[in-house]
Order: C-alpha cells, then structure tokens, then sequence
C-alpha cells in the first residue's frame, strides 16, 4: 500500500512524504526535500564570476577567470556530493531493525542500520533551534549496562526538518510496529 | 515473534534439496548455509554435519526443505518432503518453495510441538550474498580479540550472529560439485573452489625467506644494541638526532614483517600489510627522489644555490656537494630516512640560531624576574615563596632606594632586551616551524594504512560498518522478501581505525599556553618526540 502526501518543513518549503506498508510488520516512509533552486545557483555563479572579473580588471592576468570557472564547477560537484541531501527514508522492519537512508543530489546514498535490541524508544523531542522551538524526531537507544537508562539519541530527517503535523503521521506508524515489538519480545 | 530466515543468494537457482544451516533461538532467526541435493543418504549427511560442527564449533542441522520446482509439488513430492521431518528432528521446521522462473516464493514455518502459538509463524525470507559476509569484518568487532576463540556472539547482536555463523563454516564450503563425495552440496563455492597460484607459491617461498631477512635482522640490530652506543656522547646524539630515530622504527617495522609468527587475529594481519605497504610506498618514493636528484646534474645546482647559505661555516663549503651526494643516497633506504636526514642537517645547520635563542631567552627571562620582584618592592609587597602567595612586607629605607634605582635601570634597558629576544625567537620559531613540517611529512608516511584504504576502495565489502536492507518485489499474501547487502566503513573511520603507531611528535603545548611561555621567556621546545615525554 502506498500514498503520497504534502507537507512543510519548518522553513516553510514544501515537503512530500511517501508511505510504503510493505506488510504488517514492514513500513517506510521517504521525505523528499525541496530541489536545488535554479535562481539561488545562477545568483551564486553571477557573484563568483563578477567577482573574478573584478579581480581580473585588476590584476590583467587571465589565470583569475580559469581559476573562478573551476572553482564553481568544483563546488557545485561537492555541493552536490556532500550538502544537498534530496531524499531521507526511514524504514522500520519488526524485529530486525530500523535503516535510515539519506539519498544526495548526486546520487550517492549513506544508509545507518539500527538493531531493534539496541532501541528503547521512538520519541518527539523539543528542541530550541536560534530563535525558533522545532520538534524533531528521535530514535532512543538502550544502555546495555543499564536496562532504564538511555545511551544514545540519534535524530531521524535531519535536513528535512518536517514540522509537527507530519511528525505525528510518522510517529504513530512507528508505535504501532513497537508496540508489536514489545509485545512479541515479552511473550516468546 | 517474526521468524527471520537468511538465506544466500547462491542458492537461489539450486534445485530441490535440504536446507542446512543454523537456527538462533534467541532472535528467533535461521541462517542458511547450503543446500543438500537429492539424491542423498540420511546417515551421511549426519555424518557430514557432525563433522562439521566438530570443525567449527558452529551448530550445523538440517533447518527444512527447499523446493524449486516447474510447477506446484506434486502430492508424492509433498508427502515425501513431510517424511524428511521425521528423519530430521528440527523445531521449527522450514518449507521454502519456488517456482522455476517466478519472482515469488512461498515459505511456511511449522512446529509440531507448539505449545500456545498456532502451527505457523510469519516469515521474513533476508538475501544475502555468501561469499561478501564470509570475507567480511564487522567494525566494531562483535567479540573482543582476546576473547576465547569458541566463545558464542549470540548475546552481542543477532546480525553479528549471522556473520558469525556464515565465517566459521568454512568446513561446509570446501567441497564443490566436481568433487565425488557422498553428499552433493550446493553453496559459494560450489561452482569450484577459489584459489590463486600465485599466493600458494608466495606461502611456500615465504618460509625461508622469512628465515633469513629475520635473522640478518637480529643481527642488525645485536650490532647495534653493543655496547658501544651506549656510552655518552654516541647515546646522547642518538637520542637527539631524528634520522637514528626513523631508521629505529623502521627496523622494528621489518622485524614485524619477517617474523616467523603467523598474524594471531585479522587486526594484526592489517598492521602487518599495512606495515609492508608503508615500507614500500617509503622506498618507492626514495628512489623516485633519488633518480630526480641524481639526474641531469641537478646536485651540481642545488649546491651552487646553497653555497652562500652554508658559507657561514666556511670548512664546509666545498663538501656541500659531497653531503648532497650522500644525502640522496641514504633515499634508499627511504623517503622518511632522506627527509629526517634533512631535518637533521637543518637543525644543526641552524643551531647558531637556537643558541642565540637561548641567550636571549635567558637575558629577558632574567629582566623580566628581576622587574616584578623590584615592581612587588616599589609597592611594598613580597613574594612568599613558603605559602607561594604575594605578602606586605616593610622595607627599611636604604632597601626602598636602591630597589627603585635598580627597577628604573631594568625598565630602560628592557627595550633593547625585549627586541633583541623577539628577533631570535621569531627565527627559531621559523625553524621550529619547518622541521615540525618535515616531521608531520614524515609521520604521515610511518602511519598513513595504504593497505586498509586500498581494501576499502576495492573491495568494500572486507570492511564492514554494518549492513543495509532493501525490500525487494512484495506481494499481498506472500512472505516479505529483503535484500542484505554490507554498508563499508567510512574512509576516516579506516584511517582511524587502522592508524599504525608513529614517532608521535605532537605539539606539546596549546596556544594559550605556548604564547604565556614566549612573553615570560622561558625556553620553548614545541615538537616532543615520544622518547623525552618518558623522560
């Protein structure tokens, strides 16, 4: 079963997100990010070139202009490779785990796989991000050697950035399929 | 809970047989290792799995049946593979079915002696690749190195159970179906077994050689633990000087490397590769340098633009050439050895400077005491050197004035002073400056694993950060399909990881610390190496 909805993260851009129930036991849900705006790229490449014509009206040596071009190549490659993150998914599978995939621009994809015996918890927290209070979501893991305290708190859709309505879909999703978890854990 | 089934892609396109493996009660999971193909005597495969599990202390059965047929079994078929649950006491008891040519596969778990839960569980069928998860090394290591070698990982993490399981079996993988044994198996290694000619004829000559580079090695190294060296002035330049500290580490390196104990666990065959990468990369660059240098001459250059620098010492002006001559001989042995030499030669080359440093170091230092204790005299306080506190004191007349003559004295002369300390220190911190570059090059060669890094870009499944799951194709009704696949480790994380003890020259000091030094004068030697911190 699959749906499609829009939301907005907490800039104000528009976000859409996807729910896959694969089965019972097996949800996904994929956040896409607003895409690379063609006028904040032209606005950076026209500042970077004017600049380098204005150093080159100075300096008459035309190794500036190469240089410049190369220098915007080059960056919008590591741009792309390494900031722009297109897509978050998150996919929780009873029993095995949860498997977080970021998916950047370029292509490439870094996935972190979280054992279901290593989480506690799956949780929305407060956070005060400079001037604004943001919600977030977050995955609690457990302490091995304590069973009631908390080692790690690893956030979930860092550079989507949703705001709460949307947490809310996600959130109880999750709790549903813990909640199986839990249940199927205490009675073997 | 949901049954969890592994099963190799391998075995994907076998025809119908047993499934053997091994089943984990704790998560409830099943891994598959291979299949046993009909026909097939019950007694031997008995025998097989018993050895096995007395090969590899890893508790091999048979997990159920695996049906890939043209269409569905037929009742003989059906009734025949429900007899093998007799023969084959296994709690649950697994059916995995496919059709020839279809997508979709069909799996049921049975249990006959189930207490409360009704006959079946739900089934998860998990793809993964054999031969990547056989080769592979979870990092962080699921058991410790010095744990004992049979101890069970089944505690630590079920994932890290799986990979367990999978590279202990070896025993099960050695057979292919070339070979004419009584049990026709089907696994990675079944289409013949991987081997390289090269690295066998590499292992037998390894032996001797090995030998005799370790035992010209111990002799080096008797020559140089005499007791010649121990005596002071060839012990103290020993200490003192970078090159004879480089040439130290890099006999321990080779010592490493020829010694005639085999690697205990994967962590020290890394250091070891990494160690003969290191020593390789060192001698390839070194000789690089060697044929540049020696090449069109360029001595002859290099030495006429150093003439005026080494014209201060004026013996040496015409073994300039001479000293280049030997210096870019000594690449031979290295890169890292040319560049300590170098560093060497500089510093002593400049040690005019440091002592001239040291001089004024001293004077300021000396100006700067005098003038805070006179200044604590002109505003009638003392320091208390018992409580290590500024006290009040009275001082008589005669104290007052000549404290106030000296303390003006002080304070015209520390212009010249203070200038005169920062010219020399701002040339010694120049110098310091360059041989800590020298030394951050040379380090970066001793400790850089161009091995692991190697691995990691060619074959990223050897290091493994973790795992990845896709979902493949789903049906309603079907049981769900996932593909496990090996997440590498991140590049600074091998790096880090894999890092091989250096010289450790780092800086002593932060900052802050370092400029409180330089204003109060006293003496700065920012680069320690390793040796004089134990001092």
């Amino acid at each position: 079963m699959e749906d499609e909805r829009s939301f907005s993260d907490i800039c104000g851009g528009r976000l859409a997100l996807q729910r896959r129930y694969y089965s019972p036991s097996c949800r996904e849900f994929c956040l896409s990010c607003p895409r690379l705006s063609l006028r904040s790229l032209t606005a950076v490449t026209c500042t970077v070139w004017l600049a380098a014509y204005g150093l080159f009206s100075l300096c008459e040596n035309s190794m500036i202009l190469s240089a410049a071009i190369f220098i915007t190549l080059v960056g919008l490659l590591g741009y792309l490779h390494f900031v722009k993150i297109d897509q978050e998914t998150l996919l929780i599978i009873d029993s095995l785990g949860i498997q977080m995939t970021s998916s950047y621009a370029s292509g490439k994809e870094s996935t972190t796989f979280i054992e279901m015996g290593k989480v506690k918890d799956i949780v929305i927290n407060e956070a005060i991000y400079m001037q604004k209070v943001i919600y977030y979501l977050c995955i609690l893991l457990q302490d091995p050697a304590e069973p009631h305290g908390i080692s790690q708190v690893v956030p979930v859709f860092q550079s989507a950035k949703p705001r709460l309505d949307c947490l809310i879909e996600i959130y109880r999703s999750c709790q549903e399929i813990l909640a199986q978890q839990k249940a199927t854990s205490t009675n073997p | 809970m949901v049954l969890k089934a592994f099963f190799p892609t391998c075995c994907a396109s076998a025809d119908s047989g047993l499934l053997v493996g091994r089943w984990v009660p704790e998560q409830s999971c099943a891994v598959v290792l291979a299949v046993v193909h009909f026909p097939f005597i019950p007694i031997q495969v008995k025998q097989l799995l018993a050895q096995v599990q007395q090969d590899s202390q890893v508790g091999v059965a048979v997990l159920g049946t695996w049906c890939h047929c043209r269409q569905e079994p037929e009742e003989s078929l059906g009734r025949f593979l429900e007899g093998l649950a007799a023969v084959f006491p296994h709690e649950p008891w697994l059916r995995l079915c496919r059709e020839r040519g279809g997508t979709f596969w069909s799996c049921e778990a049975t249990r006959r002696q189930a207490p409360s839960a009704p006959g079946e569980d739900q089934v998860t069928l998990i793809f993964y690749d054999q031969r990547q998860v056989l080769l592979s090394q979870l990092h962080p290591p699921a058991v410790p190195p010095d744990c004992q070698v049979g101890a069970d990982p089944t505690s630590t993490g079920g994932l890290a159970a799986v990979f367990h399981t999978v590279s202990r079996s070896e025993a099960l993988f050695r057979s292919d179906r070339f070979d004419e044994g009584p049990v026709r198996l089907s696994h990675w290694q079944s289409e013949g077994v991987e081997a390289s000619i090269l690295a066998e004829l590499a292992k037998r000559a390894s032996g001797p050689v090995c030998l005799l580079l370790a035992s010209l090695l111990s002799l080096v190294s008797t020559v140089g633990a005499c007791r010649v060296f121990k005596l002071w002035p060839l012990s103290f330049l020993g200490s003192k000087l970078s090159t004879c500290e480089q040439l130290r580490h890099r006999l321990e390196h080779l010592r490493l490397i020829f010694s005639m104990k085999k690697a205990e666990n994967p962590v020290q065959l890394m250091r070891k590769a990494n160690t003969v990468a290191s020593v390789l990369l060192d001698v390839t660059l070194g000789l690089l340098l060697l044929s540049w240098l020696h090449g069109r001459s360029r001595i002859g250059h290099l030495a006429d633009a150093l003439v005026p620098v080494a014209d201060y010492i004026h013996l040496m002006s015409p073994f300039v050439e001479h000293i280049l001559w030997h210096v870019g001989l000594s690449a031979c042995l290295g890169l890292t050895v040319a560049l300590s030499l170098l560093s060497d030669i500089v510093a002593l080359l400049t040690f005019h400077i440091y002592c001239f440093y040291v001089y004024g170091a001293r004077l300021y230092r000396l100006k700067i005491h005098g003038l805070s204790s006179l200044w604590r005299l002109f505003r009638g306080k003392k320091w208390n050197a018992l409580r290590r506190r500024v006290d009040s004191c009275s001082y008589d007349l005669d104290q007052l004035f000549i404290g106030t003559l000296l303390f003006t004295i002080l304070l015209f002369l520390l212009p010249t002073t203070a200038l005169y300390y920062l010219v020399f220190t701002l040339l010694r911190l120049l110098m310091v400056t360059v041989q800590g570059l020298i030394h951050l090059l040379v380090d970066l060669i001793n400790s850089l694993p161009l091995y692991s890094l190697g691995l990691r870009l060619c074959r990223p499944y050897r290091l493994a950060a973790g795992v990845k799951f896709r979902v493949l194709e789903h049906e309603a009704g079907r049981p769900l399909r996932l593909l496990m696949q090996i997440n590498p480790l991140p590049y600074s994380r091998v790096v880090h990881t894999y890092r091989l003890p250096s010289c450790g020259c780092h800086p002593q000091h932060s900052w802050g610390s370092l400029c409180r030094r330089l204003f109060s004068g006293e003496l700065i030697y920012p680069w320690r190496q390793r040796s004089d911190r134990q001092d």
